[in-house]
C-alpha cells in the first residue's frame, strides 16, 4: 500500500464518515423495525418499549424537550425523519451523501448512485408511513444500506480509501451493538418477575433480532440465556455484528492502511485499537458480568471513542497540525 | 422513402412526431435546409425519429431526465441557498456537424489558439504587439484580467492556454463565427461526455447505421496534456491534481467527474501547502510533492499572497512556486487578458501579426465603445445591438437590444457613457436552431457550440463539443444559469 499515492487527509476523513453515517442509518432502521415487531408481541405497556430507543441514540434530553412523551409516532418521527436530529436516518443519509459528493472521484460511480438514490428516496418520503407500509419502509432502508455496503465491496478497489470505509463501518457497528445491548440489558434486568417467562425470551430475542443475530445465535447456543446472548454479541468471532468481530476487522484495516505488521504499532491509534482487540480476545463473559455489564460496555464505548479520536488525529488532522506547526 | 422533408405531403399525415408541422421561422436550421429538406448528415436520424411510435421519444426523454438526477449530474446555482443542485437540462435530439465542416472548424481553432498563446506570452514579456501599435497599449493596461504579477514568467513549453472552451455560433448567413474565447477556466466538457453516455443509454436505436466520432478519449487527452507540462525531468511520473474551490462551486460535478476519469486526486486549497516554493498535498502519510495543478479556481482566488488577500479558497505561496518553475498551473494565470471582449476584437489582427495568416474562423463584428465613432453608432442603435460588459461571462451584464425595454436600453446608455471602455456591442445574431423536444413535438431552439481545445505539446480538439440550447422560445441566451440546456453533439465521420 505504501508504494501508491496515499490518500488526501480530507478524503480519508470523508470516506470514513460516509461509511459511519450509512452504518448509523442502518442501525436506526433496525432498532425501529425490531421495536415495531416487539410491540405486536407485547400488548402490555407498549409505551416503555420506545423510550430505550431514544436512550440508545444518546439524545434523551433533546428528545424530551421537543417531543415530551416517547410514543411510537414521536419516536419514529424523531429517529427517522427529523432533520433537526443529527442522528436521524434522514440526517445520516444526507451527511453520508454530502461526504460521498465530496469524494466522488475516490469512490466508484455505483456507490455514489446508490447513496444518492437512497437519499433522494427518503427525501421524497419523509413522513411516517401508513401502518401497513411501516415495517417495509424500514426494511427497505436497511436493504438500501446493505446494498451500499455490497456495492462498496464489489466495485471499489480494496485500497486505502476502502480500508478507511471499512474502518468507519466497523467502529460504528461495534458501537451500535454495544449500545443496544446496554440499553436492553438495563430494561430487561429489573423485571425479575419475568425471568424465565415467555416475555423474557421475547425481549432477548428482540435484542438478537435487532442485530439480525437471532437465527445465528440459535444455531450456536440453542436456548436463549442472558449470559449466552452477551457472550454472542460481545465476543463472538464469527458473527459479523459482534463487537469483537468488528473490532478485529477494524484493526486489520487500520494495519493495512499504515502497512504496519499486524502485531505491532507505529501510530498511537494502532496501539489503542490493538489493545482493545486484545482485551476483547482475552475476556470471558463471567468476568464481564461479575464486574457489571453496563460498566463494561461503558468503558468499551469510551475506548472506541478514543480510537476514533486518535484515528482522526493520526491521519485526518494533518491540515490543522500543519497550520499549527507553521504558525508556531 | 422520399420523405424526410420538414413539410411535404400526405406521407406524413400520420407522422407521430409531427415533423411535418416543424417550422424554421426563417432561421438557419442545423437539420433542414432552406427548402425544408433534411440536410444529408441529418437524413438517417430524421428517418429514425419518424419511425418511432407515439410517445416513444418522450419516454426516452423522461428516462434521460431521471438518469440525470439519479447520477447526480448537476450544477449548483449561485444566488440560491448554498448547495442547491439542479440537473442541467438535456435534450434528446442531437446537433449534427458534417465531418468536412468540422475539419475546417478544427483548423480554425488551432490557428486561433496558437495566435492567442503567442499573444499572451508576448504581453507578459516584450509586448512587441503593443510596440508595433497593432493593439493600443491602454487596452491592455485597462483590461481587468491583465496580471502584472505574471510578467516575465515562463510556463513550461511556453504554453499559457492549456484548456480552452471557444464559443462558436452560426449566424443566419450560415457562417460560423467565434463569439468568445473563454481562456480562463472554461467548464462544460463533462456534459459533452455525459450527454453522449445518456444518449447511448436511453436512445440507443439512433446510433444504428451512423458513424459518429467518439468523444470519450477526452480524459486521457487531458491527462496527457497535463503530464506534458510537468516541470523539467525530476521524476518519471509527475503528480497531477485537480484543484477545485469545493463542492459548493457551480461546476463541482465537473471537477470531481474529470478527476475521477483521469484517476487523479481532487484537491481543495486547504489540502495543499507551499514550503520552500514547492507545492505539497497533505495525505494520511504526510506531505507529497505536487507537479502539475489543473486549477479550476479563478486567478483572483488562487493565491492570497499574490492576488485577493481575502481568498480562503486558494493556496498561499502557489504563485511564487509557479514563478520559480517548481509547479505547473493549467491554465496559466494571467491568460484572462485575452478574454477581455475589447481584446477579443483584436484577435484577427493577432493572427495576422504573429502567424502571417488570414483568420480561418471570423470574429463577430464588434463595436468598441471607447472609440468615439463606435460609441456614437452603438448609442444610436441600441435597439438593434447586443451590448456586453467587456469582462463578464455567463450571460451576465448583457443587453439584448431588440428584446429589451426602453428603460433597460436607457440604463445601458448611461452605463456606456460613464465607462465606455467597459462595453462592447455586436449585431444581434440570429443563432442557428436545432429541433428540440418541447412537450410532445419538435420546435426549433437556438444553439451555440463550445469545442474544447487542449494544448500541451501540440494542440488537440475533441470532435464536436458542448451544444448549448436556449430552451425558452425565442431566447438567444444559452447559459445554464439562464434557462439553457444542452444536446449531444455529433461530428459525422
Amino acid at each position: 500500500m505504501t508504494e501508491s499515492l496515499p490518500l488526501l487527509s480530507r478524503v480519508a476523513d470523508s470516506v470514513y464518515w460516509l461509511s459511519r453515517y450509512v452504518e448509523r442509518a442502518e442501525n436506526i432502521a433496525r432498532y425501529i423495525g425490531v421495536n415495531l415487531n416487539l410491540q405486536l408481541d407485547l400488548p402490555l405497556a407498549p409505551a416503555q418499549q420506545w423510550q430505550p430507543l431514544i436512550d440508545t441514540t444518546g439524545d434523551t434530553e433533546a428528545f424530551k424537550e421537543r417531543y415530551g412523551e416517547a410514543r411510537q409516532d414521536t419516536v419514529i418521527e424523531y429517529l427517522a425523519y427529523d432533520e433537526q436530529n443529527p442522528s436521524s436516518i434522514i440526517s445520516c443519509l444526507r451527511a453520508a451523501r454530502e461526504n460521498a459528493r465530496s469524494v466522488r472521484e475516490t469512490i466508484s460511480p455505483e456507490m455514489w448512485a446508490q447513496i444518492n438514490s437512497m437519499y433522494l428516496h427518503i427525501q421524497t418520503h419523509d413522513t411516517i408511513p401508513q401502518p401497513e407500509r411501516m415495517l417495509d419502509s424500514f426494511r427497505e432502508i436497511r436493504l438500501g444500506c446493505h446494498l451500499f455496503q455490497g456495492i462498496t465491496d464489489a466495485t471499489m478497489s480494496h485500497n486505502e480509501a476502502w480500508h478507511f470505509l471499512r474502518l468507519g463501518r466497523k467502529l460504528e457497528r461495534a458501537d451500535k451493538t454495544s449500545r443496544i445491548l446496554d440499553v436492553k440489558y438495563f430494561m430487561l434486568l429489573p423485571s425479575v418477575k419475568d425471568v424465565g417467562t415467555p416475555y423474557d425470551d421475547i425481549h432477548w430475542a428482540a435484542v438478537l433480532k435487532s442485530v439480525s443475530g437471532f437465527e445465528m445465535y440459535r444455531k450456536k447456543y440453542g436456548r436463549i440465556t442472558p449470559n449466552h446472548v452477551v457472550e454472542f454479541l460481545v465476543m463472538d468471532r464469527e458473527f459479523p455484528r459482534a463487537i469483537l468481530y468488528c473490532i478485529s476487522e477494524a484493526n486489520e484495516s487500520l494495519h493495512r492502511i499504515t502497512g504496519t505488521p499486524k502485531d505491532a504499532f507505529r501510530f498511537r491509534s494502532e496501539q489503542l485499537l490493538g489493545l482493545l482487540d486484545s482485551e476483547l480476545n482475552f475476556s470471558s463473559v463471567e468476568d464481564i458480568l461479575r464486574n457489571g455489564l453496563h460498566e463494561y460496555l461503558d468503558s468499551l464505548q469510551q475506548k472506541m471513542n478514543n480510537v476514533d479520536a486518535q484515528v482522526r488525529a493520526d491521519f485526518m488532522n494533518a491540515v490543522y497540525q500543519q497550520q499549527q506547526r507553521q504558525s508556531a | 422513402m422520399s420523405g424526410t422533408a420538414a413539410r411535404t405531403n400526405a406521407d406524413h399525415m400520420n407522422d407521430p412526431m409531427r415533423l411535418s408541422t416543424y417550422e424554421r421561422d426563417g432561421f438557419y436550421d442545423e437539420m433542414f435546409d432552406e427548402a425544408g429538406l433534411a440536410r444529408p448528415e441529418a437524413q438517417l436520424l430524421l428517418e429514425t425519429l419518424e419511425s418511432l411510435q407515439d410517445g416513444q421519444l418522450q419516454r426516452c426523454q423522461m428516462a434521460a431526465e431521471r438518469l440525470l438526477i439519479q447520477l447526480g449530474i448537476t450544477f449548483n446555482v449561485y444566488g440560491d441557498s448554498a448547495g442547491t443542485e439542479r440537473a442541467f437540462p438535456f435534450d434528446l435530439i442531437p446537433r449534427i456537424i458534417r465531418g468536412q465542416e468540422w475539419e475546417w472548424i478544427e483548423r480554425g481553432l488551432k490557428q486561433r489558439i496558437t495566435a492567442l498563446n503567442q499573444f499572451i506570452d508576448d504581453i507578459y514579456h516584450d509586448q512587441k504587439i503593443l510596440k508595433d501599435k497593432i493593439i493600443p497599449e491602454e487596452v491592455i493596461k485597462s483590461a481587468i484580467f491583465f496580471r502584472p504579477q505574471c510578467a516575465g514568467i515562463n510556463p513550461p513549453n511556453g504554453v499559457w492556454c492549456h484548456i480552452t472552451g471557444t464559443d462558436l455560433i452560426r449566424h443566419g448567413d450560415g457562417q460560423i463565427y467565434v463569439l468568445e474565447d473563454n481562456l480562463r477556466v472554461p467548464s462544460g466538457v463533462s456534459y459533452v461526455l455525459e450527454n453522449r453516455d445518456l444518449m447511448k443509454r436511453t436512445f440507443p436505436q439512433v446510433f444504428e447505421g451512423l458513424r459518429i466520432r467518439p468523444v470519450d478519449e477526452y480524459p486521457s487527452l487531458l491527462l496527457e496534456t497535463l503530464e506534458a507540462i510537468a516541470p523539467g525531468g525530476t521524476r518519471d511520473k509527475p503528480l497531477v491534481v485537480l484543484l477545485t474551490p469545493g463542492m459548493y462551486n457551480s461546476a463541482y460535478f465537473e471537477h470531481s467527474f474529470l478527476a475521477q476519469k483521469m484517476g487523479i486526486p481532487l484537491v481543495e486549497g486547504r489540502d495543499l501547502v507551499v514550503e520552500n516554493q514547492k507545492v505539497y498535498m497533505k495525505t494520511t502519510m504526510g506531505l507529497r510533492r505536487v507537479d502539475v495543478i489543473y486549477r479550476r479556481i479563478d486567478d483572483d482566488f488562487l493565491d492570497p499572497e499574490a492576488f485577493r488577500a481575502d481568498s480562503l479558497l486558494g493556496v498561499p505561496g502557489i504563485m511564487a512556486a509557479f514563478r520559480a518553475g517548481n509547479v505547473a498551473l493549467a491554465n496559466a494565470p494571467g491568460n484572462g487578458v485575452a478574454d477581455d471582449k475589447v481584446v477579443y476584437a483584436y484577435v484577427p489582427d493577432m493572427i495576422k501579426y504573429y502567424l502571417g495568416e488570414d483568420p480561418i474562423l471570423p470574429n463577430v463584428p464588434t463595436f468598441l465603445c471607447w472609440r468615439e465613432d463606435d460609441r456614437k453608432y452603438v448609442l444610436e442603435n441600441l435597439d438593434k445591438l447586443v451590448v456586453k460588459a467587456a469582462n463578464e461571462a455567463g450571460g451576465y451584464g448583457m443587453l439584448v437590444g431588440p428584446h429589451a425595454t426602453q428603460a433597460q436600453r436607457d440604463e445601458f446608455a448611461t452605463k456606456i457613457k460613464a465607462a465606455p471602455r467597459d462595453y462592447i456591442a455586436q449585431p444581434t445574431l440570429a443563432l442557428s436552431r436545432v429541433p428540440t423536444l418541447i412537450g410532445d413535438h419538435l420546435e426549433g431552439r437556438h444553439v451555440d457550440l463550445r469545442p474544447y481545445v487542449l494544448y500541451g505539446k501540440d494542440i488537440r480538439v475533441i470532435p464536436g463539443g458542448l451544444t448549448r440550447v436556449a430552451l425558452r422560445k425565442g431566447s438567444l441566451v444559452v447559459n445554464s444559469s439562464q434557462g439553457g440546456g444542452s444536446k449531444d453533439t455529433w461530428v459525422m465521420a
